[in-house]
């Protein structure tokens, strides 16, 4: 199985081909596997440098002629580095694009914090109006691209990653999907943790949403999935920072008695290096953390 | 494309009766007057874009980066026509178009909306970039920033790219009124030469010298004029 980097490669040249109105912006990043579609579309595809600025507000300046622009590196260079430019080069303009990211919140342990972005997904929730898509698996990654570069001037963040589940589920681009159904909780699993989540769970009487698609957070989903039976236990489990959907969610539940757990990755940062199972393990988010937490917050006391 | 820009109503001479209908505490007074020159000689005389052109998609684009003292530019803009001359008495207020920063969204003729600084650089190489890959070689992008606007480090990233990518169709006037702090030793047109850029140094407040330096022949490269003016007080 490839990787949703290389699917991003490879559906991306595909685009390029078929649809003239897409210009991917690179800086450096992933620039060898895209020399083919370069050469095929020498004027589409922009490699400007390790300059971030710059990449972002070449791709501000694209949607400005009408184009609508992929821009694609590291999450942290992609969102944090620049994190002006995708506010004014693309909102304050009134234009769209879509940013596409690469080694999320610790895909590459061993490289240390400099390569990690965990704060992302938090950091776009600032800011009005971007769509965020996390898949869990590279033909989710491929499905959910074709929306984002199909999506009009929508302004679109998809978020890829090293980590996946070991089956794609069917992906829409909106609503979550029910993987489990139970009576007494929710557990909201977000792209690649839905694996960890469903073997946590096992036996537990507890609902199970998948989403992929987390901004915009779809109320009216989490609404129907906790029911009016009286309070309601809601756990979000999500693969970058702890917390970022927890005031969505509780927006959400305004009409009911509700609890809600964040779960993801941790605000300190933990100067290690090793793996990523090692990392998932350090921040809770293993199959067996999660079940002890999940568990302890369901049933307080116990 | 011909120039469109035919609203002759208003002259050069009217410009200062156009700016003091912006009245009020406007604090940028100073840097709004040092753009006022390039501005007539570029809107008058060198961009081919009007009222009726403003949304075509083969006209000049003219990016104001320096988006901080933009009377000069409201009031060049009302003069040809781009939107009424009342506007500019409500210049700032809740309900007007008119803000201290320009907004492409409420304004017609502005292509970008501005203020942070460091901006229109990297968007005019982005634009020049889009029109080229649609085939649209005949627009210029032209993109204004001051000498102090300078040290932000953006502008380093796309003058040294656009200078690379020999964008022809780029085009960077620099108002340079000796507001940076720290300076350019060895001048500012030595930075874009050093980038690959054609660059001309004039005085700002010359329209003749102006009118040479923007229109100068500049092949395979993009062209920078740094039109100097008072210094800053």
């Amino acid at each position: 199985m490839d990787t949703m980097r290389e699917r991003f490669i490879t559906v991306t040249s595909k685009m390029l081909d078929e649809d003239p109105r897409l210009a991917l912006v690179l800086a450096e990043i992933t620039m060898d596997g895209f020399r083919p579609a370069q050469r095929r579309h020498p004027d589409r595809v922009i490699n400007v440098g390790i300059r971030e600025q710059l990449l972002v507000g070449v791709g501000g300046g694209l949607a400005l002629t009408g184009l609508r622009p992929i821009l694609h590196t590291f999450a942290s260079f992609l969102v944090e580095r620049p994190f002006e430019q995708v506010k004014l080069d693309f909102g304050h303009q009134d234009t769209g694009g879509v940013l596409v990211s690469a080694s999320a919140s610790y895909d590459w342990p061993a490289g240390g914090f400099t390569h990690m972005a965990p704060g992302d997904v938090a950091l776009l929730d600032t800011l009005d109006g971007w769509t965020v898509h996390v898949p869990g698996h590279p033909d989710e990654a491929e499905a959910l691209l074709r929306d984002a570069y199909a999506a009009g001037d929508d302004k679109v963040y998809v978020r890829l990653s090293e980590q996946t589940n070991a089956e794609p589920r069917p992906v829409t681009g909106a609503a979550p999907l029910t993987v489990r159904e139970g009576r007494s909780g929710v557990v909201l699993a977000v792209g690649p943790l839905l694996d960890n989540v469903l073997a946590a769970t096992e036996g537990m009487d507890v609902t199970v949403l998948y989403a992929t698609t987390v901004r915009p957070f779809d109320d009216a989903a989490l609404r129907a999935a906790v029911g009016w039976g009286g309070p309601a236990d809601v756990v979000l489990v999500e693969p970058y920072l702890a917390g970022t959907s927890t005031a969505a969610a509780n927006d959400a539940l305004g009409d009911v008695p509700h609890r809600v757990l964040g779960l993801g990755v941790g605000r300190a940062e933990l100067r290690r290096y090793g793996t990523l199972a090692e990392h998932t393990a350090a921040h809770g988010l293993d199959a067996r953390s999660l079940r002890e937490r999940i568990s302890a917050f369901l049933r307080p006391g116990a | 494309m011909t120039q469109t820009n035919a609203d002759t109503a208003f002259r050069y001479e009217d410009l200062g009766r156009l700016i003091a209908l912006m009245t009020g505490a406007e604090k940028h007074g100073p840097a709004a007057t040092s753009t006022l020159d390039v501005l007539w000689v570029l809107y008058d005389r060198v961009l081919r874009v009007g009222p009726a052109s403003a949304q075509a998609a083969g006209r000049d684009r003219f990016l104001l980066s320096k988006g901080h003292g933009p009377m000069a530019y409201y009031a060049v803009l009302a003069a040809k026509g781009f939107f009424p001359v009342e506007w500019l008495g409500r210049f700032g207020g809740f309900d007007s178009p008119l803000g201290h920063h320009p907004d492409r969204t409420l304004i017609p003729g502005v292509e970008i909306a501005s203020g942070s600084l460091g901006h229109g650089l990297p968007l005019g190489v982005g634009t020049a970039l889009g029109l080229r890959a649609q085939g649209l070689d005949d627009p210029a992008v032209w993109v204004l920033i001051g000498d102090a606007e300078l040290d932000e480090g953006s502008n380093h990233e796309a003058l040294a790219y656009a200078g690379s990518a020999a964008l022809e169709r780029l085009h960077t006037v620099v108002i340079d009124n000796d507001s940076a702090t720290h300076g350019w030793p060895g001048g500012i047109a030595s930075r874009f030469e050093a980038a690959g850029w054609s660059a001309i140094t004039v005085d700002g407040r010359d329209h003749a010298a102006l009118h040479a330096a923007f229109t100068a022949p500049h092949p395979g490269r993009p062209h920078a004029v740094v039109a100097r003016v008072e210094k800053k007080f």
